[in-house]
């Protein structure tokens, strides 16, 4: 079953894409983030690297996934996402992480 | 278009400022890429339209850009910088071994002919070359061959800062790492020597004439004579008239031969620039005073330039890629400051404005002239 999946881009990164705030992103399959980074990078080729490791996939260690309040940052990538995201009432963030002074 | 086009990069974005042949009215377009730092943007000599730029930071990592029209728009294109080969290490700060990972570009070469192919030094140090535009890259691995397992970071990090192409033997490649030295290609980068006699580092080594392991800021040439060498080293300034098979040093009278960033005048081949900075912990120009220093001999003997430049209570850098030349007759001078200023000159060095006084910290500038 596809899902179709709203992701919220940091301003760099919206700039970077020239999208707006919030980007659709359709899933086929499970609604992972690694399902929804693939297709996020798929559609936006310009985020490679950006958001985690080309080769790794590894998260970029200054980001962070939040969604439905919580913080999935270190959650398994595989893992299903929260129902409400998956049924697009709510967003998936992905947010730049607060390094600054 | 005519004229100059002076192309900056920044802490916190780039900008292009450009004017007419009189370099007088300068007209400022930024910031490009805003929030991001841009160690470096460079045109093209084959097509100066083609434009090159290395925006990153610590959030987003590396984006790599270019422009076919003189940087009114832009196209990312690949930042996919993978190692060649089994994974290995470089010396890390405790002289234990350390694995090798990518951080940033630091410095882009466009080849001097093809548009589509140009280097890129990064950090961790190594060099990679793009031959389509900059949509893949490929690492010259030989270089790391040079005793790689040597090199070790200096202060801003493991980089490989210069790329000299040479105008007149298309297979030969000089490169410079800090805290490593400078290096060799003379069969299009797939084999490499360390080219470091002569440089001796008192202070930094144990061994002060060790092969590799020397901390060179920058280095230049002039296009008409690419076998002699000019060196901005931590401590000294140095010559080679052998295309790096030795060195010897050229400080002279300077008020401090410690300093990051070195030019050659576009029609004076023994004409060089240097910015000394007071000390390897004190990053500012000596007595507060910001003074460019010329030497027509080739090195040695040295003269301040100073007019239209802050001569007291001036606390800024020169970066080591933040000094250039235009070619126009007279030469123009351009540096740009860690405090945001641009400062031009019409007359070799001679008188000094600021193009600019507010950017924020300057990393590098770049200066192309269009007909």
């Amino acid at each position: 079953m596809p899902y179709l999946i709203r992701v919220v881009l940091p301003i760099p990164l919206q700039s970077l894409a020239k999208t707006g705030r919030e980007v659709a992103v359709r899933v086929e399959g499970t609604a992972s983030l690694d399902t929804v980074l693939d297709t996020l990078e798929t559609s936006y080729p310009m985020l490679r690297g950006t958001i985690r490791d080309q080769v790794t996939k590894q998260r970029r260690p200054f980001m962070r996934f939040f969604a439905c309040g919580e913080d999935l940052s270190q959650e398994p990538t595989s893992n299903p996402l929260p129902e409400m995201v998956a049924s697009g009432e709510e967003p998936l963030r992905i947010v730049g992480a607060m390094a600054g002074g | 278009m005519t004229g100059v086009r002076v192309l900056v990069g920044t802490r916190k974005g780039a900008f292009i400022l450009i004017s007419d042949s009189q370099r007088e009215q300068w007209d400022i377009h930024g910031p490009l890429f805003p929030g991001w730092e841009v160690f470096h943007i460079k045109g093209s000599p084959g097509n100066p339209d083609r434009l090159y730029v290395s925006q990153s930071n610590d959030w987003f990592g590396q984006v790599m850009q270019r422009s076919n029209d003189g940087g009114k728009t832009w196209e990312t294109v690949g930042n996919k910088f993978i190692y060649a080969g089994t994974p290995d290490t470089h010396q890390w700060f405790d002289g234990s071994q350390h694995p090798r990972e990518f951080k940033r570009v630091w410095k882009l070469e466009p080849s001097l002919t093809d548009p589509d192919t140009v280097y890129a030094g990064v950090e961790d140090a190594a060099l990679f070359r793009s031959s389509d535009g900059g949509q893949s890259w490929q690492e010259l691995s030989g270089l790391r061959q040079a005793k790689g397992h040597l090199w070790s970071p200096g202060a801003g990090g493991l980089c490989l800062h210069t790329i000299l192409l040479d105008p007149g033997n298309p297979n030969r490649i000089i490169t410079a790492i800090s805290a490593a030295g400078s290096f060799r290609s003379d069969d299009g980068g797939q084999t490499w020597l360390p080219v470091n006699k002569g440089l001796q580092s008192n202070y930094e080594l144990p061994d002060p004439s060790t092969e590799v392991g020397h901390c060179v800021h920058s280095i230049t040439m002039h296009s008409a004579h690419p076998n002699v060498l000019f060196m901005q080293k931590h401590w000294d300034v140095m010559r080679s008239d052998n295309a790096g098979d030795s060195w010897y040093e050229i400080s002279g009278n300077l008020p401090s031969d410690f300093g990051f960033a070195i030019a050659v005048h576009a029609h004076e081949p023994e004409t060089i620039y240097v910015v000394p900075i007071k000390s390897d912990s004190e990053h500012y120009p000596p007595e507060g005073k910001l003074r460019v220093y010329r030497s027509r001999a080739g090195g040695n003997e040295w003269e301040a330039l100073t007019h239209g430049l802050p001569q007291s209570n001036c606390y800024v850098n020169v970066l080591r890629s933040a000094l250039a030349v235009d070619s126009l007759d007279p030469c123009g001078v351009y540096l740009g400051t860690t405090g945001g200023q641009v400062y031009a000159s019409t007359d070799s060095g001679d008188h000094w404005t600021a193009i600019v006084h507010d950017l924020p910290p300057v990393l590098s500038v770049e200066v192309q002239c269009l007909t």
